[in-house]
């Protein structure tokens, strides 16, 4: 029925690896941004060791969904402008798995590397050593669910000229449980407990949005083009 | 009785509030050549897109369309960051295309040749839809909807453009594009949308 899917699978995400590659900028940034966001955070609370340690695990996940909002924000932009994005409509294999390899790029290059340097990040907090590969952990699947919510409103978003307000106040709210469940879980680990309900809870979340986000994604992409 | 590649049947088609067209009837058949003539504004790439199913809102009647098409719109569908090669490695028309010689000869069936690894962003405008256009030679579909594909396009390009696409029709493919200019092209039908305006 689907010609050659896993090909075409393959060729996608070797395609927008390789984009994304020729514009390190584009990799690099949000995790610069991350960075100058984390340290505003003992110049605006003061330096207190203490107060910093307690407070680092929810700073450290907000500020990861806000430099996750940024750069998902712009994920389809390309696409649609330079009319790639009609031609995966009109290409005879499904949008939502081409749209989905784009997500898990979009991901690895994001979300994945902002897990694997998190532990600088904490350490500029002040974070209990024990906590840090729960920070991890909980920040490798949340990402996934920052992404997968942030391409859904960039999906709907991504044919207007001033999309970009307009998609935090979309995402936001849609953001809140994974909030919650991750920052929960480097809280727990942090004050020695077990944080592994919250972390189950979390990967329901990323579960769950990796079979519904498609469909989403693939429905705001068709209206986008509408327009 | 050969099966039509697209049928539109008394089709009126709206754009947002405004009804652009009414009552567009027309049939394509394998070897047929359509030209869309009509006024800026007249509808022909909003039925274009249409006909494509890009879009569906705004559409009454009858559309019967083969799935075996290619689309060149405005939008070329290039990636700037990437060279011409790897640009034309993959199109929703041809699929995924791994041998490196037909994407070759494509190109310099638009005499681009020598310019295989050179970068989107590096090229002007008329090679840049010069690339797109190289999918016309990489293509396996029947039905080829072209909106303005001689825009930005030089003499000796628009006269190799007619040729490909006469020789697509000739070999049970049919074409519809739409153009403002005259073309030397021989047996060809034209629907102008003018007649249908609402």
């Amino acid at each position: 029925m689907l010609p050659e899917l896993g090909t075409f699978l393959r060729f996608q995400l070797q395609r927008h690896l390789q984009l994304a590659l020729r514009r390190p900028s584009d990799v690099v940034g949000p995790l610069l941004f991350f960075l100058m966001v984390i340290t505003l955070f003992p110049i605006g609370l003061g330096p207190d060791p203490k107060v910093l340690a307690v407070l680092s695990p929810g700073i450290l996940w907000v500020v990861a969904l806000l430099s996750s909002l940024v750069v998902s924000g712009r994920l389809f932009q390309a696409d649609f402008e330079d009319g790639t994005l009609e031609q995966m409509v009109l290409s005879p294999h499904p949008l939502a798995l081409s749209a989905m390899v784009e997500v898990f790029c979009h991901w690895l290059l994001s979300g994945v590397l902002l897990a694997l340097v998190s532990p600088v990040f904490a350490a500029l907090l002040n974070m209990p050593s024990r906590a840090i590969p729960v920070l991890m952990v909980s920040l490798l699947i949340g990402t996934l669910c920052l992404s997968l919510i942030g391409a859904v409103g960039a999906a709907l978003t991504v044919a207007l000229r001033r999309g970009g307000v307009l998609l935090s106040l979309l995402s936001i709210p849609l953001t809140v449980p994974v909030l919650i469940f991750g920052a929960a879980a480097v809280r727990e680990a942090a004050l020695g407990y077990d944080p592994s309900s919250w972390l189950a809870l979390l990967g329901a979340l990323a579960a769950g949005g990796c079979v519904l986000a498609p469909l989403a994604i693939a429905a705001g992409l068709r209206i986008s083009l509408e327009a | 009785m050969v099966d039509d590649l697209l049928r539109l049947e008394s089709v009126d088609l709206d754009r947002g509030a405004r009804r652009l067209l009414t009552g567009v009837s027309f049939q394509v058949r394998p070897g047929d050549c359509w030209q869309m003539l009509g006024s800026n504004g007249s509808g022909k790439t909003s039925l274009m897109r249409t006909i494509a199913g890009l879009t569906r809102l705004g559409l009454q009647g009858q559309r019967i369309c083969t799935d075996n098409l290619l689309y060149q719109g405005h939008l070329p569908g290039l990636k700037t960051g990437l060279s011409c090669r790897e640009n034309l490695r993959w199109h929703a028309s041809g699929g995924v295309v791994s041998n490196v010689e037909k994407i070759d000869a494509a190109l310099a069936h638009v005499g681009l040749q020598g310019y295989e690894d050179r970068v989107i962003c590096q090229l002007s405008a008329g090679q840049q839809r010069r690339v797109g256009l190289a999918r016309l030679w990489l293509s396996q579909a029947q039905l080829w909807l072209l909106d303005e594909p001689f825009t930005a396009i030089d003499v000796r390009g628009t006269a190799l453009l007619e040729a490909q696409m006469q020789r697509h029709c000739a070999a049970g493919g049919a074409v519809v594009f739409t153009s403002h200019q005259p073309t030397g092209m021989s047996e060809i039908k034209i629907l102008d949308l003018n007649q249908y305006a609402a």
